[in-house]
């Protein structure tokens, strides 16, 4: 039993009662993922299950069997960082960094959501094939992402410039 | 306190008081900042540049280690059992099944805890860290509903939970306070804050109020609220022997280790606390009793111990920010001017903490009046010790005062605006000495035209749809402070680096990307060749990352340390330089070296200077002097902060749709950190205005939300664009003219939200937070 967390194949825990993130952050020490409430109200422990947004916390680990899991660590290509994370440097979308990983994994996540033209609460028109990358769609989409600093302004920025302005960025 | 302790504080004030007339009285020289910090004068080196965070690439990485990450060989995890009862003593204690339970390596209950001294309470000493002085796991009685009654430690945390729902405990409860209604009305006590009675009464302000040709008068309420960090308190605990290593999540580092060594009678070398990385603290993350309860736990184990706080658990045993009721009053002529300020009321703590929360200090340097009346009393409740969350006083009293002037400027047809002008101050009202620095006049002008205040309408006249359109404003206003035992260590070596080291800490607040670029301009040195090091109890300095005057301790303590080095190199430098018969005032780092400062021509590098001495490095260690520049002169932050909200006129639902801070706060030392800083300040302000409360069963004393899901925080959604501004007006008696900014976005916006909601409704609301049920 295996599973393939940021391209590498893992081993699975024998307890059936620990969490995706708890494998990540206390079986393989992959602590970028955040552990902020453990009850899926945060979003701090937000990772990409082939491409998906998840809560880490909510999900038990033994599930993901044969599932591809890309975590904070995994984003970067080497020493390069992924475009969002150099946005979010830019755009000052962090202050203590806590919740970083999982609003930018979220935001990868997100994106892709949103380009395949998925609706969301604040989308006017239910229809159209596709959606704009609007500062209220991309807020109400992360609005699952609970920062404390108040880096919200920065944080959607990052967002805006990564994906609105640069679409083929991929998510 | 008892009375006795109370009168024994108010003797001990009174002696100061002599000490304080004369400290006034001194002349501007003999004070520090008395002669303006020289990089005041210097406006295109390094402060000032919107340089981004040198942390950023670790964090965005996830790469940053926190407090629950260090791994170590043999680690335990800690869970921690809460009582359910707020007075009384545990009856029967049942650990037996939890002990047989798989991975269980120790369940430590107050039978077998070792002995341990109470945690030396904030502000009863100058390190006193903890958030109260109960005895810990000592004995079998309860103080508050929620405190740590067992703590189990097993291989893996999902043992050691389980482990915990197996300890049986039956409860034998006493009668408790636990409703802040029934024991006010048994009476109150007067507040003592950092020594001194939160009681002010200049001339006769009940009768000025009462012969006032305009006049308000009304209650305020504001409820409990929670930090929220998102990184929930954790620590990493180990024993070598005698000596402690507590890895934490931590805005005191120095105060811990000294705390942690009175609970365990050591001496506080022998405790070391770093902190590289918080995941956010806005008060919380001092010394509580799971520090205590890891590293007893730790001991009796003989294993390291991770404690990492379920949120739940960071409910139960950190404490929040009390609950206020305060009452505003107001006499004005009828050219608006402030005949009485009348501001007093209630909050709770308890017996053994010493917070009360102090809501009357931003009142004691607002405005002019002719008499003022401010008291705050407080009643004492069996919960879990109250503490300083960001901008404490200021942040709920703000909203009172502001509201007030607001409701008062609408009673004289006034704009609100120049009602505040109209009793600005020329020196501190109520302690007489002069403002520092003070521009809340020129922030507001700014602002008002920015914001387009001009085009505020009468209230609920404005209408788009369903939605109701209004705009509010109110003044937010935070103390400048720099409290002692700042001090610093600069250590420069040949290649021409420099490491600047002090105990203070990196929060989120851009500390060490901020100090960098202040050490890197006071030496002449480039961003890369300056290190920052910090977060660490060994460190020098007993630097509280508290009071936001983090940057004010620092700046002063590396003024101090680099006099001490220029004066060391000079020496090294000898006859031979240029420098030759320079004194360390006349000298300042420029390009690499020191240079005279009014003669730059006059220069050695460093690398000279260390290379002919035959050094590779010189080191120098300073503290910074007292800081009686708080006496001498009123300091303070200013921010006019204006809001525009939209209230739906069918649901009720509030929705903030711009908000512009406009501060003056100092020389701005990065931009782009302290537009963060402000933001996040404003966005918690809006919060606290909308919907943030504690919910605390009066019945049972029990905090009834403890939970993400159901104490609401802002989200992206709520949070517009933000806009801020600032003066950049340097005060001339501040390491490198600045303020500290982490908590003044925080107050005043609760009013101009407040404000707003009126403007738009015409119903005023006094009772935060502002939820839709109160609109209806």
């Amino acid at each position: 039993m295996s599973i393939m967390i940021n391209g590498a194949a893992m081993s699975l825990p024998e307890d059936p009662r620990v969490s995706l993130l708890d494998l990540l952050r206390e079986h393989h020490h992959l602590t970028g993922t955040k552990k902020g409430c453990n009850q899926g109200a945060c979003g701090a422990c937000t990772v990409l299950v082939d491409g998906e947004r998840i809560v880490s916390c909510l999900a038990l680990a033994m599930q993901y069997e044969g599932r591809a899991v890309t975590t904070i660590e995994g984003l970067a290509d080497g020493n390069e960082l992924h475009p969002l994370q150099q946005a979010f440097i830019e755009h000052d979308g962090f202050q203590c960094g806590y919740c970083t990983p999982g609003q930018i994994c979220s935001a990868v996540g997100m994106a892709a959501e949103l380009k395949r033209g998925a609706p969301s609460n604040v989308t006017g028109d239910l229809s159209a094939d596709t959606i704009a990358f609007s500062r209220d769609e991309l807020a109400e989409r992360m609005s699952g992402n609970l920062c404390r600093c108040g880096a919200h302004n920065g944080i959607i920025d990052a967002i805006g410039a990564t994906f609105a302005a640069r679409p083929e960025v991929a998510a | 306190m008892n009375i006795v302790e109370q009168a024994t504080k108010v003797t001990k004030t009174a002696a100061q008081g002599l000490m304080k007339k004369a400290v006034e009285l001194a002349p501007d020289s003999w004070i520090p900042g008395g002669n303006p910090d020289p990089l005041i004068r210097q406006q295109h080196g390094h402060v000032g540049k919107p340089v981004s965070r040198l942390d950023g690439p670790v964090k965005v990485r996830g790469a940053a280690p926190f407090a629950a990450e260090f791994a170590t060989e043999g680690l335990v995890y800690a869970s921690v059992a809460f009582s359910t009862v707020a007075k009384g003593r545990i009856a029967t204690l049942d650990t037996a099944t939890a002990e047989a339970a798989p991975g269980v390596v120790l369940v430590m209950t107050y039978r077998n805890a070792p002995r341990l001294k109470p945690m030396p309470a904030f502000m009863s000493a100058a390190k006193a860290a903890g958030g109260d002085s109960l005895p810990i796991l000592q004995d079998e009685r309860i103080h508050w509903n929620g405190q740590p009654v067992a703590v189990v430690l097993a291989d893996t945390q999902e043992q050691a939970d389980h482990a915990k729902s197996l300890i049986h405990v039956v409860y034998e409860a006493e009668a408790a306070t636990t409703s802040f209604e029934a024991d006010k009305a048994r009476g109150t006590e007067p507040a003592l804050f950092q020594g001194e009675l939160m009681k002010v009464e200049i001339g006769d302000a009940e009768t000025a109020l009462a012969a006032a040709p305009h006049r308000v008068d009304a209650t305020y309420r504001t409820p409990r609220h929670n930090h929220n960090a998102i990184e929930p308190h954790a620590a990493t605990v180990s024993w070598n022997g005698d000596e402690l290593r507590v890895h934490d999540a931590s805005q005191a580092v120095v105060h811990t280790a000294w705390s942690l060594a009175q609970v365990f009678g050591l001496d506080e070398k022998q405790v070391h606390v770093t902190s590289p990385y918080v995941g956010g603290g806005f008060g919380s993350k001092t010394l509580w009793q799971h520090q205590v309860l890891a590293a007893a736990a730790a001991k009796l184990a003989g294993r390291p111990v991770r404690i990492a706080l379920s949120r739940e658990g960071v409910y139960r045993m950190v404490g929040g920010r009390s609950l206020t009721e305060q009452r505003v009053a107001i006499g004005a002529g009828d050219d608006g001017h402030f005949t009485a300020i009348v501001h007093t009321g209630v909050t709770a703590m308890t017996r053994h903490n010493a917070m009360p929360e102090p809501f009357i200090v931003a009142t004691r340097s607002a405005y002019a009046a002719d008499t003022f009346k401010l008291d705050v009393e407080v009643v004492h409740l069996d919960m879990l010790a109250n503490t300083f969350m960001r901008a404490p006083g200021e942040a709920v009293g703000t909203f009172a005062l502001e509201c007030a002037i607001d409701e008062l400027a609408d009673r004289l047809g006034m704009d609100p605006i120049e009602l505040r002008i109209r009793n600005e101050p020329d020196k501190d009202p109520t302690q007489g000495t002069p403002f520092s620095s003070r521009h809340i006049v020129e922030a507001y002008r700014t602002g008002a035209e920015r914001f387009g205040w001009h085009n505020r309408a009468a209230p609920g006249t404005r209408r788009e749809g369903e939605w109701l359109v209004g705009m509010g404003c109110a003044t937010g206003t935070y103390p400048y402070y720099r409290m002692p035992g700042g001090a610093a260590r600069i250590t420069l070596t040949r290649d021409g680096r420099a490491t600047v080291a002090v105990a203070a800490h990196e929060m989120g607040m851009g500390t060490a990307t901020v100090h960098t670029q202040v050490a890197a301009e006071r030496l002449g040195l480039e961003l890369d060749q300056v290190t920052v090091v910090y977060g660490d109890s060994t460190l020098p300095g007993v630097v509280l990352a508290g009071g936001s005057q983090q940057t004010a301790s620092m700046g002063a303590a590396v003024i101090a340390a680099q006099h001490a080095l220029v004066g060391e190199l000079l020496k090294l430098a000898g006859n031979d330089s240029p420098l030759a018969g320079l004194k360390p005032a006349e000298v300042g780092g420029l390009d690499g070296g020191l240079c005279k400062l009014d003669e730059p021509e006059r220069r050695e590098s460093y690398a000279s200077i260390l290379s002919r001495a035959g050094r590779d490095e010189v080191t120098a260690e300073a503290e910074a002097p007292m800081p009686l520049e708080l006496q001498h002169w009123s300091m303070h932050s200013h921010g006019a902060m204006f809001c525009e909200v939209r209230v739906n006129a069918v649901t009720g639902e509030t929705r903030v749709s711009r908000f512009l801070g406009s501060f003056d706060c100092g020389r701005i030392l990065n931009p782009k950190t302290a537009t963060s800083q402000f933001r996040g300040g404003i966005i918690m302000g809006l919060g606290l205005a909308l919907m943030e409360e504690t919910q605390f069963d009066e019945r049972k004393g029990r905090v009834m939300n403890p939970s993400l899901a159901e104490y609401h925080l802002p989200v992206h959604l709520d949070v517009p664009a933000i806009d801020v501004i600032w003066t950049d007006i340097p005060d001339p008696h501040t390491p490198m003219g600045a303020h500290g900014i982490g908590e003044i976005g925080i107050t005043g916006t609760g009013a101009a939200v407040a404000n707003a909601v009126y403007n738009a409704t015409g119903k005023r609301v006094r009772d935060l937070p502002l939820t839709l049920d109160k609109l209806l």
